[in-house]
């Protein structure tokens, strides 16, 4: 199949950026990542710059890979990352568009790659877990209702790949944040310093530039892990605890 | 934003009930015997003042909020996509501002001509004070058809801030649930399509009435 790939390019974090148009042959079996490794090696042989763009596993779990396909953070497949995204969703003669991550905390470094450290310092915020030292407990220790253990689960598939920020027309990081701050605070080993924890990294959070939520619901869409807004509204509360509680 | 969104939402309703005594055929005596007793019960008046406070609460906010998202997104994406979310909670600052727009306007011919203006008094047997005759200046306003058309410009961009806001003020206050979110939802559907249609019909029926 022939494409016709418009693809942000730029050459540092400080450079002036635009998209340039390429043409590529791919295969319908080929994932987005593989077309996007044939359009570079092209671009090697003729001595031109490869486009920059990041990747890692290339399975769906690690949460590097990071385009947004025609306007939608990791392309038209629901609940996929980009490199689970095959091309056999796109039509023969395609144009696409490929941008990077847009979002004033995730500054462009180069082409496709966006700074995503900002992810980092949140999870750091949220600081520690209480457990006791010693042996290892016994499984089952803590009995855990079935449902919670799932939805704890659910929130924590989140991979952090940012692609909620990129969806959210605030560049707020709301789904990211309250996915980690659930997939603990459902959990009642995660329960004693739930609100603290909600507080510091929603302060975090803040503080390195994303927006506000604005409840679109955009960011529940375009997650390739699929987690849920019902977290945004679990933050909400222990937000609000932590403000409000008396154990403050 | 949500606090001060369910309040404005719930004086909707309120106003509309009011309202809606335009449609009375009796020369105006229910409405403006409700609007004489709206302006001078010390409760409503305290009310009304809340009511002002948070309109301008909820504005200012709204504003604030919407600049510093727009910063913190930066750049657009020159390919736009409408499938991940609803085209009203993309623009709630934009309808926010045709909302308020349409407040000046309506509150400067209705409002500021009835506390400031001369409007004409009026007298009714059963009701020992004189009221103001702001029954009459509505239906004078509601002859021209351009007047109509900005109250259903302003009432189509209320019904689209409702539909998203309503909800979104729930689930911006922690109030999500398996059960209850789709009963939230589509109560605040209904209730944005009551109160839009709702004092929709207010001029369209006095225009209709006066050709």
């Amino acid at each position: 199949m022939k494409l016709t790939l418009k693809i942000w390019r730029q050459k540092g974090a400080d450079k002036k950026g635009q998209l340039e148009s390429y043409n590529v042959e791919a295969s319908e079996h080929m994932s987005f990542l593989e077309m996007m490794d044939v359009l570079n090696e092209e671009l090697i042989s003729k001595k031109e710059e490869p486009v920059a763009f990041e990747h890692d596993c290339r399975e769906g779990i690690c949460g590097t890979c990071n385009l947004v396909i025609n306007g939608r953070p990791h392309g038209p497949q629901q609940g996929t990352t980009t490199c689970q995204l095959h091309m056999r969703h796109f039509k023969d003669g395609d144009t696409i568009t490929v941008e990077p991550w847009r979002a004033k905390a995730f500054p462009v470094i180069k082409d496709l790659v966006v700074d995503r450290s900002s992810f980092d310092r949140i999870i750091q915020a949220g600081g520690y877990v209480s457990v006791n030292t010693g042996q290892a407990p016994d499984g089952n220790a803590i009995p855990i209702e079935k449902d919670t253990a799932l939805s704890a689960f659910d929130a924590a598939a989140c991979i952090g790949c940012g692609a909620c920020v990129a969806a959210c027309p605030n560049g707020s990081a709301m789904l990211f944040t309250s996915a980690k701050v659930a997939h603990l605070g459902k959990l009642p080993q995660g329960q004693v310093e739930h609100a603290a924890r909600s507080k510091s990294m929603v302060d975090q959070m803040d503080t390195e530039g994303f927006g506000n939520c604005s409840n679109t619901g955009a960011c529940e869409v375009e997650c390739p892990k699929e987690i849920s807004i019902n977290n945004i509204a679990m933050l909400n509360r222990s937000y609000l605890s932590s403000i409000f509680g008396s154990n403050k | 934003m949500s606090l001060t969104g369910l309040f404005l939402i719930s004086f909707l309703f309120v106003h509309l009930i009011g309202n809606l005594q335009l449609l009375a055929n009796d020369g105006g005596e229910s409405f403006n015997t409700y609007a004489y007793f709206m302006t001078q019960n010390p409760l409503i008046k305290t009310i009304s003042y809340g009511l002002y406070f948070f309109i301008v609460l909820h504005a200012i906010q709204g504003l604030m909020i919407a600049a510093t998202n727009r910063s913190a997104k930066g750049y657009k994406y020159s390919k736009k996509t409408k499938e991940n979310a609803s085209w009203s909670s993309k623009n709630m600052a934009m309808l926010g501002i045709l909302v308020l727009a349409f407040l000046c306007i309506h509150m400067g011919d209705f409002w500021f001509k009835m506390k400031f203006g001369s409007l004409p008094m009026k007298s009714y047997a059963g009701f020992d004070a004189e009221v103001t005759d702001l029954f009459g200046r509505v239906m004078i306003a509601f002859q021209e058809w351009y007047i109509v058309l900005i109250y259903l410009i302003g009432l189509l961009a209320l019904y689209f801030h409702l539909s998203h806001g309503f909800q979104s003020a729930f689930q911006t206050l922690g109030l999500n649930h398996k059960k209850y979110t789709p009963i939230i939802k589509g109560v605040g559907t209904l209730y944005s399509l009551v109160v839009s249609i709702g004092f929709a019909i207010i001029p369209l029926y006095i225009y209709i009435n006066s050709l």
